[in-house]
C-alpha cells in the first residue's frame, strides 16, 4: 500500500471519530461546570447567612460601645474590633518579616538541599492544627509568665502565618526570571541589593496576595485565642492582660442559649468578613495600583495628592 | 566648584578598586594577529565546564581596545558561554566551573583579590531579550546602575540618564516620557533602553549577547548603528547569529564551533579569505 492510501485511510479514521469527540467534550465541560456550581454552593449560602442575620444587628452603638449583660442585647463588640486589629498589628509585626526574609532565603540563598528541608519544615507547619500553637505559647509564654497577655497570643498566630507567607514569597520570587538577577548582577550591584530593589519590588503583587491570606487565615483562628488571650469585656489595657478578639466573641456568643446574642454573633462574623474584605482591596489597591513614585513615601505622598 | 558626573564616578571607581595591578610579562598569544592598536581584553587557555562537562576549551584571544569584536558559530557552540566569562556571570551558575586568564588592563579577572561585584561595574552587559527591570520607570532603569550602588546626587544622574540614553540612540524619543514605565516601550525600544542602562555604570567594555535576535530589522539597524557609533568609545564583544551583523559592525571575528575557538582574525579575512575548511563552509552558509 502506497503512503498517500495510507494517510487517506488515517484521514478518514479521524473523521469516524469525531462524533465521539464531541460528545467527550461536551460531557467533560458539563462535570466541569457543575463541579464549579458545586463548590460555590456553601460559600455562597454561608456569605448569605452571615449578610442576612448580620445586617440586622448592625447599628452605631453596635460597632463602638462595650458589650452589655450576656443576652440583653444591649451594648456592641466594639472592644472585639479593637482586639482583631491589635492582634493583626501586632502578629503581623512577627509573622510578616520572618515570612517574608525565610522566604527570600529559601529562593534566593539556600542550596538545594537546605532549601528543601526548610520547604519541607513549612509545609508540614502549615499542615499543624492552630490549637497546637495555642498550646505552644500557653505553655511556654503563658505559664511562665503566669498571666494571659497578647504576646503570646501574637507569637501563637504568627506561627501559623509565617509559613504562609514564606511559601508564597518563594513562589513569588521563583517566577521572576532569571534574565532580571543576572541584568542586575551585571551592573555590578550586590546580591542584597538585586534581591531587595530589583526582586522583591517585581515579586510584591504575590508578596502581598500572601501576607493578606496569612492575615485572613489569622484574623479569623479562634482556637489560639483560648489559650493565650482568653477573652474579655474591656477595652484594650495593654499587652500584659487577656483581650478580646473577634472570633472569641462569635465562638462564645454562639454558644450561649439566648437568642440576642446568637445574633450579635452574626453581627461580629458579618463585621469580621466586612474588615478582612476592606483591608484586602485596601492593601491590594495602595501597593499594586499607584503609578510611579517608589518606596512607601512615593506611595504615601500619592494618597495625600502630593507631589514627589 | 563643580564636578562633572565623570569625575564623580572615576572617583567612586578609584575609591573602591584596590590598585594591587601586577604586570604580567606579555605573552604570545598562537593565533595573534598584527597589532594596530592597543589590546583590552587578553583571554588565555580560557576553559569553561558544566558539571564536569566541557562547554568551551582552551581559548586564547586578544581583543582590540575601542573596537567590536564579534563571536560567530552554530548553536551550542560555546560564544555565550565565552562571553559570560568575561564579567564572570558563571560566578552565578551552579555547576559552572572557569579555569585560565581574563587579563583586563593587565589584571587577572579571575584573581583570588578581584571583587566580582566592583570588576562587573567595569563592564556592561546587554542581554538576548529585551529585560529592562519591570516595575521602574524609563529613567529609574537607566539610572538603576547608580541609584542603586549609591549615587545620590540628582543633578548627576540627571546629566548621565541623558548622556546614556543620547548615545544608546533613544533619547528623542523618550525625553518627554522618562517618568513612564519602561515596559511600555517597543521591543527595540526596550534594548536600546538595556543599552543605555548598560551605559551609564560608565563602563570600559561592552558585552553583547544576540542583542538584536528578538527585534525586527528595522529596530536591528538601529541597535547596529548604536554598536558603531559606540565603539569610538568602548570596547565591544558581541555575540550575533546573524553572519551579515557581524560583517556590518564588527572589526574582528571569531567563528567557534563545538567549544574551540577555529579562526580569529580581522573580520574581512574571516568572511572573504578564512584560512581553515570550516570557517569558510559556516560563513559561506553550508551548515550552521
Amino acid at each position: 500500500m502506497s503512503n498517500s492510501e495510507r494517510r487517506l485511510e488515517f484521514r478518514n479514521y479521524f473523521q469516524d471519530n469525531l462524533g465521539k469527540r464531541m460528545v467527550t467534550d461536551k460531557i467533560v465541560k458539563i462535570i466541569v461546570i457543575s463541579c464549579v456550581v458545586i463548590a460555590i454552593i456553601p460559600l455562597g449560602s454561608i456569605l448569605a447567612d452571615v449578610v442576612r442575620m448580620g445586617i440586622e444587628i448592625i447599628s452605631f452603638e453596635f460597632l463602638t460601645a462595650l458589650p452589655g449583660a450576656a443576652g440583653s442585647g444591649d451594648g456592641g463588640i466594639a472592644n472585639s474590633i479593637q482586639g482583631t486589629f491589635i492582634m493583626i498589628g501586632m502578629t503581623s509585626v512577627i509573622g510578616i518579616p520572618i515570612g517574608v526574609l525565610s522566604g527570600i532565603y529559601v529562593s534566593e540563598y539556600a542550596n538545594s538541599r537546605v532549601g528543601k528541608m526548610i520547604r519541607f519544615f513549612n509545609d508540614v507547619m502549615m499542615q499543624f492544627p492552630s490549637i497546637v500553637f495555642g498550646i505552644f505559647a500557653f505553655l511556654f509564654i503563658v505559664l511562665v509568665l503566669g498571666k494571659f497577655n497578647l504576646w503570646a497570643g501574637a507569637v501563637a498566630l504568627s506561627l501559623i502565618m509565617f509559613p504562609i507567607i514564606a511559601r508564597t514569597t518563594e513562589e513569588a520570587l521563583k517566577l521572576i526570571p532569571d534574565t532580571y538577577r543576572e541584568a542586575g548582577h551585571a551592573l555590578g550591584l550586590p546580591k542584597a541589593v538585586v534581591t531587595v530593589k530589583i526582586l522583591l519590588s517585581a515579586a510584591k503583587g504575590g508578596i502581598i496576595t500572601g501576607i493578606m491570606l496569612a492575615v485572613a487565615r489569622i484574623a479569623g483562628e479562634t482556637a489560639p485565642l483560648i489559650m493565650t488571650i482568653l477573652g474579655s469585656k474591656g477595652w484594650f489595657r495593654g499587652t500584659e492582660t487577656a483581650m478580646d478578639a473577634l472570633p472569641l466573641t462569635i465562638w462564645r456568643l454562639s454558644l450561649l442559649p439566648y437568642d440576642e446574642a446568637v445574633m450579635f454573633g452574626w453581627g461580629a462574623a458579618l463585621v469580621l468578613i466586612t474588615i478582612l474584605l476592606a483591608l484586602n482591596m485596601s492593601v491590594r489597591y495602595l501597593v499594586l495600583h499607584r503609578k510611579g513614585g517608589s518606596g512607601s513615601l512615593g506611595m504615601f505622598m500619592r494618597i495625600t495628592g502630593g507631589k514627589k | 566648584m563643580e564636578m562633572s558626573a565623570l569625575d564623580v564616578l572615576n572617583a567612586m571607581k578609584n575609591d573602591e578598586q584596590p590598585s594591587t595591578k601586577r604586570n604580567e610579562p606579555e605573552k604570545e598569544i598562537p593565533n595573534d594577529m598584527t597589532n594596530d592598536g592597543k589590546y583590552k581584553v587578553l583571554i588565555e587557555n580560557l576553559a569553561v565546564s558544566y558539571n564536569g562537562k566541557k562547554a568551551i576549551k582552551d581559548i586564547n584571544m586578544k581583543i582590540p581596545d575601542k573596537a567590536v569584536t564579534a563571536l560567530i558559530g552554530p548553536s551550542g557552540c560555546g560564544k555565550t558561554t565565552l562571553l559570560r566569562t568575561i564579567n564572570r556571570m558563571h560566578d552565578l551558575t551552579k555547576g559552572a566551573e572557569v579555569t585560565g586568564k581574563i587579563i583586563i588592563d593587565g589584571e587577572n579577572v579571575y584573581d583570588s583579590h578581584i571583587n566580582p561585584i566592583l570588576q562587573r561595574r567595569k563592564i556592561g552587559m546587554v542581554f538576548q531579550k529585551p529585560n529592562p527591570f519591570p516595575t521602574m520607570s524609563i529613567w529609574d532603569n537607566v539610572a538603576a546602575g547608580l541609584k542603586l550602588n549609591g549615587v545620590k546626587d540628582k543633578g548627576i544622574l540627571n546629566e548621565i540618564v541623558e548622556d546614556s540614553l543620547k548615545m544608546a540612540y533613544l533619547w528623542d524619543e523618550v525625553k518627554d516620557e522618562l517618568k513612564k514605565p519602561a515596559v511600555a516601550l517597543s521591543g527595540g525600544q526596550q534594548q536600546r533602553l538595556c543599552i543605555a542602562r548598560a551605559l551609564a555604570i560608565q563602563p570600559e567594555v561592552l558585552l553583547m549577547d544576540e542583542p538584536a535576535s528578538a527585534l525586527d530589522p528595522i529596530a536591528s539597524q538601529k541597535i547596529e548603528q548604536t554598536i558603531i557609533e559606540l565603539k569610538k568609545h568602548y570596547t565591544i564583544i558581541i555575540v550575533t547569529h546573524n553572519m551579515q551583523q557581524a560583517l556590518r559592525v564588527s572589526d574582528r571575528t571569531g567563528f567557534m564551533y563545538l567549544g574551540d575557538m577555529i579562526e580569529y582574525d580581522k573580520t574581512e579575512t574571516v568572511f572573504k579569505n578564512p584560512k581553515k575548511e570550516l570557517t569558510s563552509n559556516y560563513v559561506q552558509g553550508r551548515f550552521g
